[in-house]
C-alpha cells in the first residue's frame, strides 16, 4: 500500500479541539484530549504523592521511638488513614488513569477516547473529591480515622455526633472516586476494543493495552461490590440503619466481604498496567522481543478472572471456617501461576539481551526485583497459619508497600521517564534521574524491608506506641523513610527543569517500536488523525527486521518532518 | 512461536555452570530456611512449631526461587549490558512454547503442594471452634458450647475500647490470663463495642472478636513464662495500649493463683489507655475527637504491667 494523499500541516499545526485554549492554559481547562486528560491527571497525582508522603513522614516520625510522642494518639490515626487513602484513591489510581490517557489512544492508533467527553469528566471529579476528602481535615472531629479499610463498628462511632464529620467525608469522596473510576473504565475497554487500527488484531495490541483492559474491567465488576457496601456504610453512620451494626443486628464482618470483594482486585487494578510497562520497557532496553508475547498477554486476564474470588484472604481470622479458608487459600496461591508466567517471561527477555541501563531501565529492573520478594511474601500470607501468625501485622504493611510502592511506584517512575520525551516534547536530564533512582532504591528498601521483622516478631499494624524489642526495625524504617523524602527533589527538579528547557526531543528517541512512537514528540491533537497506518506485525520486533505497520518509513520522516 | 537460536548439541559448559548455579542457590536456600527459625519469638503453643516448620519451608522455596530470578538479572547486568555506542539489538528470541509450558506447570506443582502441605497443618491446628451470633444484650456465653477436648475452661475473654478482662470457670476475674502449661484450654471470645483481635505473638495465633458474635476457640500452652497478648485489630485511638500479658505456669501455681486471688476484693483492672486519655483532657481535649475509654473491669487480680515480659 502506499500513500501519497497525505498533508504534511495536518500534524505541524495540532488542530486544538474546538474552544480549548492550545497553551499552557489547556490544562487547567475542561479540555477533551485524552492526552492533555493525560498528562492532568499524572500531574494532579504527583502532587497528592508528596501530599500522602508528607502524612507518612509524621506517621513514620511516630514511630521512629517506641512511645506515642510526636502527635496524639488520635491524630495519628487520622494522619495514617488519610496517608492510605491520599496515596491510593488520589496518587495510584489516578496516575494509572493518566497512563492509560496517554498510552491507549496512542498505541492503538485511534484519535482519542471512545467517549472525551466524559473522560474529561472522569478525570474533573478527581480535584472535586480531593477537596472532599482534604476538607475532612477541617470537619468537626478531624478527618475519617479507621483505616482506609474503615471497618464497622468503628468508622460508625461518632463521639461528636455532627452530621457532618470525617467518615462521612471520606465515604462521599470514595464513592465519588468510585464513580470517575467506573467512567475511566467504561470508556478505555470501549476504546479498547472498538477504536484499534486497521489490522491490530488483539494479539498485535503491546501488553500495555492487554494489561489495561483487564484491569479496568475488574473495575467494572467490583467497583458496584465497594459502591454498595459504602453506601449502606453511609446509612449505617447517617441515618441510623442497622446493616453492619451489632446493636441493631447487623453483621460487621458482611461489610468486610463488600470490602474486599473489589479491594483486593484493586492491587490488579494497580499494579496490571506496572506489568504492561515492564512488558513495555523490557524489551526497549534490552533490544530483544518481549518473550513469549501471547502468553504474557493471556496471563493478564488469567490474574484478573482469579483476582475476583480471594477475597476472603484478607478474613482468615474473622471466624471463617476452614474449608473455605482453604479454599481462598488456594484461589489466592493460583495467582503466582500467572504472575510467575510474566516474572519468567520478563527475565527470558533480558537473557542474552543488550541491556542500556538508564532511568526508566533502572526503575523497571529495580521495581522487577522488588516485585519477585514481594510476590514471596505474598504467598507466604496466602498460607493459613502463616497468615494467622502475621496478618495485621507489620508484616502485611511491609508486605503490600513491596507491593504498592516498591513495585508500582517503581514502574510508574520507569513509565514516566520514558514517555516523558513523547508527551512533553523534551528530554530528560539522565544524571538526575538516576540520582532519583539510587536514592528510591535504597530509601524504598531501608524502609520497608526491616518491617518484615517487627511483624514476624509480633508488632501489630496501625500502632501509635510499641514495645522496645521492636525498636530497632523501625528506627532503619524511618530512616529509609525519610531518605525517599529526600529522593523526591531530585525527581521534581528533573521535571520541571526538562519541561521547561530541558532539549528538544526527536519523535523516538529510545529507538522504540510502537505506534506511538511513530507520532511526533508531542504528539498532535488527534493522534494520526486521517492516517491511521495499517498494523501488520506483532509488536516488539526488536532484531527481526520487519515492519510494525505498512509504508512504515513514510510514518517514521512524517514524525520527524512535523 | 519458534526460536531462531542455531541448533546445537549439548552444551557441557553451560550445563555445569548451571549446575553449580543451582547447588549454590540450594545451600543457600537451606541456610535461609534455617535461620528464619530465630526471626520468631520463642514457640510457646502447640501450634507454634507447625508455624514455623511452615514458614522455614516456605522461606526455603521462596529463598530459592527468589535467588534464582534475581541471580538470573545479576548475570544479565554484569555480562549483557551494551557498550556506549552499540545500537545492536539482543538475540531476538520470541518465545519457546515448551519452557512456556514448562514454567507453568513447574509454579502449579509448587502451589499444589505448598497448599495440600497447609491445609494438612491447618487442620492439626483445631483452634476455632464454632462462631454464634446472639443479640446485644442478652448474654452470649449461653450460646456457644465449649471445646469437648480442653482441660481448662471455657474462660471468658472480654475486649473492650481499651482493655482486657478474663472471667474464669469458678468466677475470678482478672486483667492478665493466666493459663497452665500443656493442656488445651478453651476461650470464649467476646467484644463490648468494636472489632479487637486476640493475638499473642508466642503462640502464633491470633482470631478477632466481633461484636454481636461469641467464638469458641482453644489452644494449648507449651512454654512457661511471660507472654504479650496484643490486640491485633485496630480499635480506636488508644488501641496501640491495649496490650496485656499471658502468664503460662504449671499446673500447681496456676490453681493457686485461682485460688488465692478468689479471695481478693474487686478492684479497677488494667486499663492501659487511661493514663492517656487522662493526660489529653487535662490538656484541653486536643487532638481529634475519640470515644472515651471504657471504664476499667472490676477484677480480682489486676496484674502488674511493670513486670517485664518474655516474647
Ligand atoms: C513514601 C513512603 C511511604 C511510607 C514511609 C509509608 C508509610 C506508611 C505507614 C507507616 C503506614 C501505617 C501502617 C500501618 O500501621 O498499618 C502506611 C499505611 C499505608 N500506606 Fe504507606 N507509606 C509510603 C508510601 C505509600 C504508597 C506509595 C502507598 C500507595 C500508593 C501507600 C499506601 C498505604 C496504605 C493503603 C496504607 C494503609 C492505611 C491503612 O491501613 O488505613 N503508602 N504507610
Ligand atoms: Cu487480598
Ligand atoms: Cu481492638
Amino acid at each position: 500500500m502506499t500513500t501519497t494523499n497525505y498533508d504534511p500541516r495536518v500534524l505541524k499545526a495540532p488542530h486544538p479541539v474546538p474552544g480549548a485554549p492550545d497553551n499552557w492554559k489547556r490544562f487547567f481547562s475542561f479540555n477533551t484530549d485524552a492526552k492533555v486528560i493525560g498528562i492532568q491527571y499524572i500531574a494532579t497525582s504527583l502532587f497528592f504523592l508528596l501530599v500522602g508522603g508528607l502524612l507518612a513522614m509524621i506517621v513514620r516520625g511516630e514511630l521512629i521511638t517506641p512511645p506515642a510522642d510526636l502527635v496524639d494518639p488520635s491524630v495519628y490515626n487520622g494522619l495514617y488513614t488519610m496517608h492510605g487513602t491520599v496515596m491510593l484513591f488520589l496518587f495510584l489510581f489516578p496516575i494509572l488513569n493518566g497512563f492509560n490517557n496517554l498510552l491507549i489512544p496512542t498505541m492503538i492508533g485511534a484519535p482519542d477516547m471512545a467517549f472525551p467527553k466524559l473522560n474529561a469528566a472522569a478525570f474533573w471529579l478527581v480535584p472535586v473529591f480531593a477537596t472532599v476528602l482534604m476538607g475532612s481535615f477541617f470537619a468537626p472531629g478531624g478527618p475519617a480515622s479507621s483505616g482506609w479499610w474503615s471497618y464497622p463498628p468503628m468508622s460508625l462511632q461518632n463521639p461528636l455526633g455532627h452530621f457532618i464529620n470525617g467518615e462521612f467525608l471520606w465515604i462521599l469522596a470514595v464513592a465519588l472516586s468510585g464513580i470517575s473510576s467506573i467512567m475511566g473504565a467504561v470508556n478505555f475497554v470501549t476504546t479498547i476494543i472498538r477504536m484499534r487500527a486497521p489490522g491490530m488484531g488483539f494479539f498485535k495490541m503491546p501488553v500495555f493495552v492487554w494489561t489495561a483492559w483487564a484491569a479496568q474491567t475488574i473495575q467494572l465488576v467490583g467497583l458496584p461490590a465497594l459502591t454498595g457496601g459504602a453506601v449502606m456504610l453511609l446509612f449505617d453512620l447517617s441515618f441510623g440503619t442497622s446493616f453492619f451494626r451489632p446493636e441493631g443486628g447487623g453483621d460487621p464482618v458482611l461489610f468486610q466481604h463488600f470490602f474486599w470483594f473489589y479491594s483486593h482486585p484493586a492491587v490488579y487494578v494497580l499494579v496490571l498496567p506496572v506489568f504492561g510497562i515492564f512488558s513495555e520497557l523490557f524489551p526497549v532496553y534490552a533490544r530483544k522481543p518481549l518473550f513469549g508475547y501471547r502468553f504474557v498477554a493471556i496471563a493478564s486476564f488469567g490474574i484478573t478472572f482469579l483476582s475476583l474470588i480471594v477475597w476472603a484472604h484478607h478474613m482468615f481470622y474473622t471466624g471463617t471456617p476452614n474449608w473455605m479458608r482453604h479454599i481462598f487459600m488456594f484461589t489466592t496461591m493460583l495467582i503466582a501461576v500467572p504472575t510467575g508466567v510474566k516474572v519468567f517471561a520478563w527475565l527470558g527477555t533480558l537473557w542474552r539481551g543488550n541491556l542500556r541501563l538508564n532511568t526508566p531501565m533502572l526503575f523497571c529492573l529495580g521495581g522487577l526485583f522488588n516485585f519477585i520478594f514481594a510476590g514471596i511474601t505474598g504467598v507466604m500470607l496466602a498460607t493459613v497459619p502463616i497468615d494467622i501468625h502475621v496478618g495485621n501485622t507489620a508484616f502485611v504493611v511491609a508486605h503490600f508497600h513491596y507491593v504498592i510502592f516498591n513495585t508500582i511506584g517503581f514502574g510508574v517512575f520507569a513509565g514516566i521517564y520514558h514517555w516523558f520525551p513523547k508527551f512533553t516534547g523534551r528530554m530528560y536530564y539522565e544524571g538526575l534521574g538516576k540520582v532519583h533512582f539510587a536514592l528510591t532504591f535504597i530509601g524504598a528498601t531501608l524502609n520497608w524491608l526491616p518491617i518484615h521483622w517487627a511483624g514476624l516478631l509480633g508488632m501489630p499494624r496501625r500502632v501509635a506506641s510499641y514495645d522496645p524489642e521492636f525498636a530497632i526495625w523501625n528506627v532503619l524504617g524511618s530512616i529509609g523513610a525519610f531518605m525517599l523524602g529526600v529522593a523526591s527533589i531530585p525527581f521534581i527538579l528533573n521535571m520541571v527543569s526538562s519541561w521547561a528547557r530541558g532539549p528538544k526531543a526527536p519523535p523516538n528517541p529510545w529507538r522504540a517500536i510502537g505506534l506511538e512512537w511513530l507520532l511526533p514528540s508531542p504528539p498532535p491533537a488527534e493522534n494520526f488523525e486521517d492516517d491511521i497506518p495499517t498494523v501488520i506485525s506483532e509488536p516488539y520486533g526488536y532484531g527481526l527486521g520487519h515492519p510494525l505497520v505498512d509504508d512504515e518509513k513514510f510514518y517514521i520522516r512524517r514524525s520527524q518532518e512535523a | 512461536m519458534t526460536t531462531t537460536a542455531p541448533k546445537s548439541g549439548p552444551n557441557i559448559g553451560a550445563i555445569v555452570i548451571i549446575a553449580m548455579a543451582v547447588a549454590i542457590n540450594l545451600v543457600i536456600a537451606k541456610l535461609m530456611a534455617t535461620w528464619s527459625y530465630s526471626w520468631f519469638p520463642p514457640q510457646a503453643s502447640t501450634a507454634a512449631p507447625f508455624v514455623d516448620d511452615l514458614f522455614a519451608l516456605e522461606t526455603g522455596i521462596g529463598s530459592f526461587i527468589f535467588f534464582g530470578c534475581t541471580g538470573v538479572m545479576g548475570w544479565v547486568l554484569l555480562f549483557n549490558r551494551a557498550d556506549k555506542y552499540d545500537e545492536s539489538d539482543g538475540a531476538p528470541i520470541e518465545g519457546n512454547t515448551k519452557l512456556e509450558i514448562i514454567w507453568t506447570i513447574i509454579p502449579l506443582v509448587t502451589v499444589f503442594v505448598i497448599a495440600t502441605y497447609t491445609m494438612n497443618v491447618n487442620m492439626k491446628l483445631q483452634n476455632l471452634g464454632p462462631k454464634h451470633k446472639y443479640v446485644i444484650g442478652t448474654d452470649p456465653t449461653a450460646l456457644v458450647e465449649s471445646d469437648p477436648i480442653a482441660d481448662v475452661g471455657p474462660i471468658d475473654v472480654i475486649a473492650r475500647q481499651w482493655s482486657w478482662e478474663f472471667i474464669y470457670p469458678n468466677g475470678v476475674r482478672s486483667s492478665e490470663l493466666h493459663l497452665p502449661v500443656d493442656q488445651r484450654v478453651n476461650f470464649r471470645l467476646t467484644s463490648e463495642d468494636v472489632l479487637h483481635s486476640f493475638f499473642v505473638p508466642a503462640f502464633r495465633l491470633k482470631q478477632d472478636i466481633i461484636p454481636g458474635s461469641v467464638i469458641s476457640y482453644s489452644l494449648t500452652p507449651t512454654k512457661e513464662g511471660r507472654f504479650r497478648l496484643r490486640d491485633a485489630m485496630f480499635s480506636g485511638a488508644y488501641f496501640s495500649q491495649n496490650q496485656t500479658d499471658v502468664i503460662v505456669e504449671s499446673d500447681q501455681a496456676y490453681s493457686d493463683w485461682l485460688k488465692t486471688t478468689a479471695k481478693r476484693p474487686l478492684q479497677p483492672g488494667l486499663d492501659p489507655g487511661r493514663a492517656l486519655y487522662d493526660r489529653r483532657i487535662a490538656s484541653g481535649d486536643k487532638g481529634w475527637a475519640t470515644v472515651p475509654p471504657a471504664p476499667a473491669p472490676m477484677v480480682n487480680d489486676p496484674g502488674d504491667p511493670s513486670i517485664p515480659h518474655d516474647a
